[in-house]
């Protein structure tokens, strides 16, 4: 056949299946707009804008000689329906038809399919932000209530956090919580033997540079090593991880005799039958609450939990979210004690946990909201009845059960045989977990009566009654779940109607844009989420044998490769499981190279003060010691001050940590000077990623001189916000940092085996929300994703350009561009009309808008990011509501409105208040809730007035109880 | 109050005998905004001058408050745990933190006195 040449069919078919039609979806601006908007920032071209923008000396991505990728690595584009066959076919290749029974924290579960759809599913819970503006996160913020009460009420204790990253890593803050609490006097931390092993390898990883000593005991040597040792905290495990139930008060008490505090880290569905730890008296539980309608993902996200007494809630890392007042005296939730964060304790900060895992957490909550505390008991009943039959047929076929004492796990010993059970639980469809001779197997809520009969099989006797199994001194007694929320939403109308009551309270992306500065709202495409919950990546155990979960590598391996190509580094860990984890992670990274090399000494990092805080706690969390370069006034380092620093620490000198393009938004144009001078003496540079949607296709922390960087996929590479979670947080690193890299104890593809041990529970982190990225990348290709750039930088432009003259444009390059994202400054108002950012940011709401970063970096500011996502339209309607904003400032300023009383002061409006009989106020109606013509065509009620913050902080409130019992509390108090 | 004296993390020490009863200043509560919460330090705790023995938290800030010097912990002002809103409306006077039994009386003489802190506060803005 003769190939057609110039324009033949072939060429014209080619043209016509348009393989990047997903870039021109992905970008926001049409061709037209582009040409309209280069116009108004005043560049012929995307890359005349890019040359300006980026500085001369770090355009190109590949690296020179350093070992590293280039984009070369990416293939070329192909459309939606190419991507999705491609992931189809991967998760294909994992074998989700084989059950898990590994237990280790790990359970299948049922997702309710109303709680699939309408939450994991579903843009306006997903494509959400962290709830920082209170007002326009109700939604979310009642369903975290409802899940940190879920969690009280199990445990037993009395405050809860709405989530952390995983179970492992939840009781690795407990440790350095109870260590600081402990203030010093013990480093040293007791472990029962009987911890999960993922558990322990992460504090192991955790304890080991901030000087404390892991001890491990056997369960019944726990309370002679605790008198003895008189540990800073005892860790235990309820149940076991092979099954075992027992009491725990004793050592609890022991532990707290020995002055030590007692962490216990439990199986909420095991809590719904058991005594619970609070009730033992202990002082921290942590968990994971996977089971609870969580899909298994090959290890993640879920949503792990910690909880505390009463006098340790000021400690609790993480989110924590409160029962505070409105304006208008009305309760309204927020998040609470957030000056704990390490925004604002920086070095002296105890964890340095950003994100949490809200969507998972939502998830969990509304699990328990479905099934309610009677369903909550029938399916840990049944599991657990499970396990007993099936204890029965194990001694009726003479294998011997290491413990009488279970929840839902069987621990078989099972000798000689153990390799002949696991070989015929294969072939029957299950995976059991194997441990020397030791068979172990975790029934769950998705084990049918089917199944469980062919276990029976393959255990060799029939189902049959036993002694053993939950022991009755433990059974719970104590009621759970019984708030209004958790009885009322039993019928899938009442549920469906309850998530979509919470779900219009929120502002996420498919209401408007959320041009949160340093926080990259960019499109979360449907393609791109489609894959998250299929069963081949859904379903799939992380501890499954790894040639049962080869569709998740070669997507793993290839991702890592394209990731290594566009940060032009050696490699790539997937592992960590949020940007926070990164940093923590790359640190490691350096501080194991430096070791290596002989060179302990190096313990001093960098950090310029323009750095966000998770810099500096991260650092103190890698054991460094943190110093600070100086800042010019445009938050450029002080290179005189970093040569300065560099000399006076020469040999002790470990890192530099620096966020490219910076903070501030802008290029700095002496970075490489800044690497080299670094490296001169011996350090090494980590570049925070956060702003790495500048710099994709145009430059590359590689080819700049960074060592090793983090990447927000939740940023850059499209995995949702999830309305404050999840999160991934790979690291590339150059070829010399490569063995330093990440791995897990029971996953040797997880990393080198040089490595420094695992930082999250999971071998490769929140495996399951990678195919998000593998779609946005496979189906930008090379070309794309520097064209995203590049509209990412016009978009900032754009709005900077426009918004000049109505607001001070802070921090511009050299060349008079910002990079991907401005601040506007704010500090001018206070003066002449009293305003402050903070008014201006709820003022936003009113106008359907979610406010910029405020106060971040510089106080008194709105850092806006629009990200290349958002069409021209969005970004006028943003800047029109900005001009809008500034003229009712103008009329405070002059005195044509009241100081106290103007739409400004008292933003956000109600519907409640703009509908009420009687309206007070010196300005209309009209102008409080439809102040441009286009808020009326499709008006964002906020559901609450402004939140009264120091009124929650001082009265902290945070669990559920119905909202009308919050309301005859504040009317009793009056 | 004029014999009070002023470190630069913006504490102010009274000195009644060997006894010193210490806060923050009107400057720091105004930079931290509404007070929601203090912890305190242990009684009969030794603290070094220039020690972090104490935390201030607003809705805005956590800070470590400083002891501006040497000495025992002898009373911590209990109250401010119901009203923390205190250290806002009378940051020198009922909104107090703790008095320490002095070890090293002369180490006040590092401090600042009301001029000098007005200069180092106008000098740092």
């Amino acid at each position: 056949m003769n190939q057609p040449r110039g324009h033949g069919p072939l060429e014209t078919l080619r043209a016509l299946e348009e393989r990047d039609e997903f870039v021109r979806r992905h970008i926001g601006p049409g061709e037209a707009e582009i040409a309209e908007m280069l116009q108004v920032v005043g560049a012929e071209s995307l890359a005349a804008l890019a040359e300006r923008t980026v500085p001369a000396a770090i355009r190109g991505v590949a690296p020179e000689g350093r070992g590293g990728m280039s984009l070369d690595m990416l293939p070329p584009p192909v459309a939606e329906a190419a991507a999705l066959a491609e992931l189809s076919g991967l998760a294909a290749q994992n074998r989700a038809d084989i059950k898990s029974l590994i237990g280790m924290g790990y359970h299948g579960t049922h997702t309710p399919p109303v709680i699939l759809r309408n939450v994991l599913e579903n843009p306006g819970w997903y494509t959400a932000y962290t709830p920082y503006q209170a007002e326009i996160a109700q939604g979310r913020l009642e369903a975290l209530v409802n899940f940190q009460t879920m969690v009280v009420d199990l445990t037993g204790m009395v405050v809860a956090n709405a989530s952390l990253l995983d179970e492992a890593t939840a009781a690795a803050e407990a440790v350095t919580l109870a260590h600081s609490a402990h203030k010093g006097k013990s480093d040293t931390l007791l472990v029962a033997a009987d911890l999960h092993p993922q558990t322990l390898a992460v504090v192991r990883v955790r304890a080991e540079p901030v000087g404390i000593a892991v001890v491990v005991a056997a369960p019944a040597d726990i309370i002679a090593q605790a008198t003895a040792l008189k540990p800073f905290a005892v860790l235990l495990q309820y149940p076991g991880t092979t099954g075992e139930v027992r009491d725990l008060t004793a050592e609890i008490g022991a532990a707290q005799a020995a002055g030590a505090l007692s962490i216990v880290a439990a199986d909420p569905l095991a809590l719904v039958l058991l005594r619970s730890p609070g009730e033992m008296g202990a002082d921290v539980v942590v968990g994971s609450t996977q089971r609870f309608g969580v899909p298994l993902g090959y290890g993640g996200p879920h949503a792990g939990y910690m909880a505390v007494k009463d006098a340790l809630k000021r400690l609790l890392p993480g989110r924590l979210v409160g029962v505070s007042v409105d304006a208008a005296g009305a309760p309204a939730m927020r998040l609470s004690l957030q000056t704990r964060e390490q925004h604002i304790r920086r070095e002296k900060a105890t964890s340095n946990i950003c994100t949490a895992q809200v969507l998972l957490a939502v998830m969990a909550g509304m699990y328990a909201v479905w099934h309610g505390p009677e369903g909550l008991k029938r399916i840990a009943g049944r599991v657990q009845l499970q396990a007993q039959l099936l204890a029965g047929a194990a001694q009726k076929a003479g294998l011997a059960l290491r413990h009488g004492a279970f929840f839902d796990t069987i621990a078989i010993e099972a000798g000689p045989r153990a390799d002949a059970l696991v070989a015929a639980a294969l072939t029957r469809g299950f995976n059991l977990r194997r441990d020397g001779s030791l068979v172990s197997i975790a029934l769950d809520e998705t084990v049918t009566r089917d199944e469980l009969t062919a276990l029976a099989e393959v255990l060799g006797a029939p189902l049959a009654e036993t002694a053993g199994g939950l022991p009755a001194a433990l059974a719970r007694s104590s009621a759970f779940c019984t708030a209004e929320v958790f009885n009322t939403h039993h019928s899938e109308h009442a549920m469906l109607r309850y998530l979509k009551r919470l779900e219009d309270k929120d502002v996420a992306l498919n209401r408007s844009m959320i041009p949160l500065g340093s926080c990259t709202m960019k499109l979360n495409a449907t393609a791109e989420m489609i894959p998250v919950t299929l069963a081949g990546f859904a379903n799939i155990h992380p501890f499954a044998p790894i040639d049962q979960a080869q569709g998740y590598l070669t997507l793993i391996r290839r991702l890592e490769g394209w990731l290594a190509g566009i940060t032009g580094f050696a490699a790539v860990s997937l592992q960590p499981n949020a940007g926070s984890q990164g940093e923590y992670a790359g640190l490691l990274a350096i501080r194991a190279y430096h070791l290596a090399r002989g060179d302990a000494q190096r313990d001093v990092c960098l950090i310029p003060s323009s750095a966000h805080g998770t810099n500096p706690a991260s650092a103190a969390m890698a054991g460094m010691k943190v110093v600070v370069v100086g800042c010019d006034r445009d938050g450029n380092v002080d290179l005189a001050d970093l040569r300065a620093k560099v000399a006076q620490y020469a040999d002790k000198l470990s890192a530099l940590m620096i966020t490219y393009p910076s903070t501030h938004g802008v290029f700095e144009e002496a970075i490489r000077e800044i690497c080299a001078a670094v490296h001169d003496a011996g350090g090494q540079v980590y570049m925070d990623g956060a702003n790495m949607n500048a710099q994709v296709g145009l430059t590359s922390p590689g080819s700049i001189g960074a060592d090793v960087c983090h990447l927000n996929l939740h940023k850059t590479f499209c995995i949702p916000h999830g309305g404050g979670g999840p999160g991934v947080g790979p690291i590339g690193v150059a070829a010399h940092l490569a063995p330093h890299l990440p791995n897990h104890p029971l996953c040797a593809e997880a990393g080198p085996a040089t490595g420094y041990g695992p930082v999250s529970a999971a071998p490769f982190g929140s495996a399951a929300i990678l195919p998000i990225s593998y779609a946005y990348i496979r189906m930008m290709g090379a070309e794309g994703l520097t064209r995203a750039t590049q509209v990412a930088i016009l978009n900032a432009n754009y709005m900077a350009k426009r918004l000049t003259g109505h607001f001070p444009v802070l921090y511009k390059g050299a060349r008079g561009m910002v990079a991907h994202e401005c601040i506007l400054d704010c500090r001018g108002f206070q003066q002449g009309g009293g305003v402050m950012v903070e008014d201006i940011a709820k003022r936003l709401q009113d106008y359907g808008f979610h406010a910029p970063t405020m106060s971040w970096p510089v106080t008194g500011t709105l850092m806006v990011e629009p990200t290349e996502s958002e069409p021209k339209a969005e970004l006028d309607r943003f800047i029109d509501a900005m001009i809008a904003i500034r003229a009712e400032i103008r009329a405070v300023e002059q005195g044509v409105a009241d100081k106290a009383d103007n739409p400004l002061k008292n933003a956000p409006h109600t519907a409640a208040e703009c509908l009420a009989g009687e309206w007070t106020h010196p300005y209309s109606r009209e102008q409080a809730a439809f102040p441009l013509p286009f808020v009326k065509a499709a008006k964002y009620w906020p559901p609450v007035k402004r939140v009264d913050n120091v009124y929650g902080d001082r009265n902290l409130i945070c669990t559920c109880a119905p909202l009308e019992a919050y309301a005859q509390q504040q009317l009793a108090a009056e | 109050m004029s014999d009070l004296k002023f470190s630069k993390d913006h504490e102010w020490v009274a000195m009644e005998g060997d006894v010193a009863t210490i806060g923050i200043t009107d400057h720091a509560q105004q930079a931290l905004g509404d007070v929601v919460f203090v912890e305190l330090p242990e009684l009969g705790r030794m603290v070094k001058a220039g020690e972090a023995c104490a935390v201030v938290e607003s809705v805005k800030a956590a800070s470590d408050v400083y002891a501006p010097i040497s000495g025992r912990v002898v009373e911590v002002n209990s109250a401010l745990g119901d009203n923390p809103g205190t250290i806002n409306s009378d940051p020198a006077g009922e909104g107090w933190f703790f008095k320490l039994e002095a070890t090293a009386p002369a180490e006040l003489a590092e401090l600042m006195d009301d001029s000098a802190y007005h200069r180092f506060v106008e000098e740092n803005a």
